[in-house]
């Protein structure tokens, strides 16, 4: 499924002094197969962004917002309209299904720990796959797909399906919240800081844990993060938020190039893109794609084609 | 944050929201008297007019004090229905059964309606122009006398106020965990009452165990800066008494005056 997006803009509270422009003048296009990032500061309108994509902000219908398309005067250009398309599912129009469309593409929220409600773990990870079934399931039908749910998240599921939910570790009751949104089998999979406030080692499992399912169930793989080096590591193309805006899209390898740019917007690059920097400072360029074993390699290369003994100028 | 518009603070600076919440409250209290000691139409004339003249001088937009209105009118309209049909007035115009519509009966409905109305307006313009945090220093302060007698006026001063600042986290909490279960296709818009409730299910329980992890990381917060509660605490905005607070002490006066004059000497001709 291809997003594309174009002169998207949300206002948070309109029409009252709480009002917050959230997102101003959106494009964006997500190819179907990518691992996307999308960066951007706290307030950036990164959240509000994936939101959209599988309706939870809506757009107010097309129809309405031609009658209400102010008059545009002799020789101006009329406003342009506001495309959100996900696949074949176009969210301006009013008539979308948005229970197909939620189904064809999972969110997992922040902290998606914190939704989990039932008694057992099979229960809670069944919950969605109950709700999007045209006819209710069979018992067999719901263990077997949450079986294949808990396992693609690497959790045992005969160890798992009787314990309550409240019971597990960090680690494990984000990973069955995860398994609960993919037990649908998204086509496309939102979220929104997935890694966030675990450990370096649950990271990177987290991401791994993506990787993977990236690899088997889902085509694409949206992912909304402050962490700059997730996103070098594991995107294939990112977009950079800023108050609002899409600053630019890039694939990591050409964006942290570009380091200096990020900066100026107060945005932080990944420790590689930073070590480039202090080296070619002194004279060293380094060329990787800013993931660490690529840095690794390159550096280690120069190393040994200056003996060993330290380079540079 | 959606739209709860009765008793949300409405964040604009002005006369009335620099005020002393102190003043305010007993202001309110005040006009509450007024309202209820008026009896015929100059009166209450008198108050909704000074009421006009603060959502004026606050700068709250009319829209917005109607919408706290708008809470109430299904209680107006059935009191007033009920009066209309019940009251004992002596000029019949319509009776049916055991209901008779007298003209006494529309003036008692009306003047119900009207004082209903401003109680309702006057008390929400109170939390539109008052922080939370100055409302309850301003009960606190008020309410010192009864710590003569032993009452922790400071501990219930501050279940109030850690009440109302979880108020608008709470209602973001909700509405975070309600999108995250509407994008595993729960649905809260449709079916009957008995189904909506079981719907609301998977909302509530993970609410009510982030209030609970809220309320244990805010108590751990506290007794990590030693809180106690005990002592003689000093305060961040000391509330002070100034020029503007004389004003609408006298304003306030007045109009109690006022109403009392009315009310001796403009005998009730509605």
């Amino acid at each position: 499924m291809r997003i594309v997006a174009e002169h998207l803009s949300y206002v948070y509270n309109a029409k009252s002094p709480f009002a917050t422009a959230a997102l101003r003048d959106v494009s964006l296009t997500i190819e179907e197969g990518e691992f996307f990032g999308i960066i951007g500061h706290t307030g950036s309108g990164k959240s509000t962004f994936v939101q959209h994509l599988n309706g939870l902000l809506r757009l107010p219908s097309s129809l309405k917002r031609r009658k209400k398309r102010p008059k545009c005067k002799k020789g101006e250009l009329p406003p342009p309209e506001t495309v959100l398309r996900v696949g074949e599912f176009d969210l301006t129009e009013k008539k979308t299904d948005f229970r197909a469309l939620r189904k064809s593409v999972g969110m997992v929220f922040q902290y998606p720990e914190y939704q989990l409600f039932a008694e057992t773990v099979r229960d809670d990870v069944a919950f969605g796959l109950k709700n999007f079934s045209a006819e209710k399931p069979s018992e067999e039908q719901i263990d077997g797909a949450v079986k294949a749910a808990l396992e693609v998240v690497g959790l045992d599921y005969e160890e798992m399906k009787d314990k309550s939910p409240f019971e597990l570790s960090g680690g494990q009751k984000r990973r069955v919240a995860i398994a609960g949104v993919i037990v649908t089998r998204p086509e496309v999979l939102v979220l929104d800081e997935p890694a966030a406030g675990l450990d370096p080692l649950g990271k990177k499992e987290v991401m791994e844990l993506l990787h993977r399912l990236h690899r088997e169930w889902c085509k694409t793989i949206v992912i909304v993060s402050h962490d700059m080096d997730e996103i070098s590591e594991n995107c294939t193309q990112a977009a950079v938020f800023s108050e609002g805006r899409v600053v630019c899209v890039l694939p990591p390898k050409e964006l942290f190039r570009r380091a200096d740019e990020l900066t100026a917007l107060g945005l932080d690059v990944p420790l590689t893109a930073k070590l480039v920097s202090a080296l070619a400072r002194r004279g060293v360029e380094v060329d990787c794609d800013f993931t660490t074993e690529d840095f690794v390699q390159n550096v280690l290369a120069l190393w040994q084609a200056h003996g060993g003994k330290g380079g540079g100028a | 944050m959606k739209d709860v518009s009765f008793g949300q603070y409405y964040p604009v600076s002005s006369y009335v929201h620099r005020l002393d919440p102190r003043l305010k409250l007993l202001f309110l209290i005040a006009y509450i008297v007024a309202i209820f000691l008026a009896s015929n139409f100059y009166g209450l004339a008198a108050c909704a007019g000074v009421l006009v003249v603060i959502v004026i001088a606050a700068r709250i937009p009319f829209g917005k004090v109607l919408r706290a209105v708008r809470g109430v009118v299904f209680l107006v309209i059935f009191t007033a229905a009920l009066n209309i049909l019940f009251y004992n007035g002596e000029t019949v115009y319509a009776s049916w059964w055991v209901f008779d519509i007298t003209k006494e009966g529309l003036i008692f409905s009306a003047f119900l309606a009207l004082r209903l109305v401003l109680l309702v307006v006057c008390s929400s313009l109170l939390t539109y122009t008052t922080t939370p945090v100055s409302l309850t220093d301003g009960v606190e302060s008020l309410l010192t006398p009864l710590k003569w007698i032993k009452i922790p006026v400071h501990a219930l001063a501050l279940v109030m106020s850690i009440a109302l600042r979880f108020i608008p986290i709470l209602m973001d909490e909700t509405e975070r965990i309600k999108n995250a279960q509407k994008a595993r296709g729960a649905d809260f818009e449709s079916g009957n009452l008995l189904k909506r409730i079981k719907a609301m299910v998977p909302v509530l329980v993970p609410l009510l165990l982030s209030a609970f992890r809220r309320a244990d990381e805010l108590g751990d917060a506290m007794d990590a800066r030693c809180y106690t509660g005990s002592g003689k605490r000093t305060k961040y905005k000391k509330l002070r008494f100034t020029w503007r607070d004389l004003i609408a002490f006298l304003v306030g006066a007045a109009l109690i005056a006022g109403v009392v004059l009315m009310k001796i000497y403009l005998p009730a001709p509605y």
